[in-house]
């Protein structure tokens, strides 16, 4: 591991100013990632700013009935929260789904938010790998990529996004807040992970030196009927192979409302806007729920080995809704 | 101007205080092991996926190889060499040697420390992937196997004591909450 300074930053500005002091700085939040990253020789900071002591510990209500909550708040404490399990179970459910209880104490939704893909390539820094090394090749394409993505990859990189608790956010339109030496700014989900395409190095749309201070979920009733459910090749603390948030209103039979996001199948957590415009008025049938999912995924390009990506997705986007369907005619 | 690559710190260790000069690229995992001579927390993978070197960090459970020691400075640090009353072992422990929680024990310290954390966590209501139903109106489940095995999935046992250690856990587990409902009689 290359050696780094070490600081530790109290407050935002002093935690921009640190970070924009040395070109090769990285803040450290719980380092479940980074700091393994480090030692494979992936990551290699000169300088860490540790923003674990900042001040945004806080999970607060916005007008309205949103939640907002800071960047270092743990995964385990934003997944124990009350009002978060009662607004936003899906959410809730995100973060459980993820990881171990050691890593989520340690974890912060910050870094939750920022973590690399876990595609073997890109962590072996003897391989080539175009978000690592831009321009040295992905052998993904032609390798081991049973796990890699269906939906909006490209030849350049087919990684899967690792995080949950991101598609539970996208599914429920956050917004991601942040401070930088010019101010702060903020990015709705949608926007915070560019398409792949030929810079699969350039992973947020995040200025440079941006530090994300907070996360917002809008007020939105339907989110507090919702589910995250995942999918993984053993039955605990695993990344996922698919995984979906969905919520749903249904009312007479007829769909009112729906938000769907998929997980584990692109680049970036994956709102299903197609099949939400397909669902939306229609009836709340397994068969209504199996045309939206196909409608979303004609667009999948699976690969030679993973292709049964197409057809787990189908499936759970089926489950799910018709699980949704039947707790809400309860 | 180029940082220093190395600090003195103190870490708060079982409630002792040990100052020592570390390379800030030690984890506390080796600060503890190969600096302080604190060699109960277990190296495995050293990347925070087999929960071998699982300590608690201000009361909440944590893989020490993933922890820089620098990082740790300012936190209550507890090992296995800090759970006991003096001589006399922590439930949990007493509950792993009861059943018969191990077999060659590596793994042991990590999982009586994530262990101890489950109980507490419990105890707070905190919902768990096995979780049925997460809003708060449903209540926390009891600690039965299929919650202290998803509650557990960070600690790896390569001899698969599993079954002991459930075990081990659900008693602890149980004779915890008796002990919490006669403190409230």
């Amino acid at each position: 591991m290359r050696e780094f300074g070490y600081e530790r930053a109290f407050d935002v500005s002093g935690a921009v100013a640190l970070l924009g002091s040395d070109p090769e700085a990285r803040f450290l939040g719980g380092g479940t990632n980074l700091v393994d990253l480090m030692k494979a020789g992936v990551e290699r900071p000169a300088l860490l700013v540790d923003v674990r002591d900042l001040p945004l510990g806080g999970v607060e209500f916005t007008d309205g009935g949103g939640l907002r909550f800071g960047a270092t708040v743990t995964n385990s404490d934003l997944a124990a929260h009350p009002e978060v399990r009662r607004r936003c179970p899906a959410l809730a459910q995100s973060l459980l789904a993820g990881a171990s209880g050691q890593l989520r104490n340690m974890a912060t939704v910050g870094g939750n938010l920022l973590q690399r893909t876990r595609c073997g390539y890109f962590t072996d820094i003897n391989k080539p790998c175009n978000k690592r090394s831009p321009g040295s090749g992905c052998p993904a394409v032609e390798g081991e990529h049973h796990n890699h993505a269906i939906l909006g990859a490209s030849a350049h990189c087919i990684a899967t996004h690792p995080s949950d608790m991101a598609v539970a956010l996208a599914a429920f339109d956050a917004v991601i807040s942040y401070e930088t030496a010019d101010g702060p700014g903020e990015l709705p989900i949608s926007e915070f992970y560019p398409p792949v395409g030929d810079t699969p190095h350039i992973e947020t749309a995040l200025p440079p030196g941006a530090l994300i201070t907070a996360v917002t979920l809008p007020p939105s009733p339907v989110t507090a009927h919702s589910r995250y459910r995942k999918v993984r090749e053993r039955a605990s603390y695993a990344f996922a192979i698919g995984s979906i948030a969905a919520a749903l209103d249904v009312r007479d039979g007829v769909v009112r409302e729906v938000r769907l996001a998929l997980g584990a199948v692109a680049s970036r957590p994956w709102r299903a806007r197609t099949a939400e415009r397909v669902l939306i008025g229609g009836p709340a049938s397994a068969e209504a729920f199996a045309a939206a999912a196909d409608a979303e995924l004609a667009a999948a390009e699976p690969l030679a080995e993973n292709g049964y990506k197409v057809t787990l997705m189908r499936n759970l986007v089926v489950a799910v809704l018709t699980e949704l369907t039947e707790e809400g005619s309860r | 101007m180029t940082p220093s690559t190395s600090s003195a710190i103190t870490l708060n260790i079982n409630g002792e205080k040990y100052t020592l000069p570390v390379d800030h690229r030690t984890t506390l995992l080796d600060a503890l092991r190969e600096r302080l001579d604190l060699t109960g927390s277990k190296k495995g993978c050293d990347q925070g996926q087999c929960g071998a070197c699982t300590v608690l960090l201000d009361g909440r459970r944590a893989v020490s190889c993933l922890q820089l020691a620098v990082a740790a400075e300012g936190r209550e640090i507890t090992t296995i060499e800090g759970v006991a009353d003096g001589e006399r072992l922590h439930p949990m422990q007493q509950a792993f040697l009861d059943l018969d929680g191990f077999q060659c024990g590596y793994c042991t310290p990590g999982q009586i420390c994530s262990a101890i954390a489950v109980i507490e966590e419990h105890a707070a209501g905190w919902p768990s992937a096995a979780t049925d139903d997460v809003r708060p109106e449903a209540g926390v489940p009891a600690l039965d196997a299929e919650e202290i095995r998803e509650r557990m999935s960070g600690n790896l046992c390569r001899c698969g004591a599993y079954v002991s250690i459930v075990q081990a856990i659900a008693q602890a587990a149980e004779a915890a909450g008796t002990q919490a409902k006669e403190a409230a009689a």
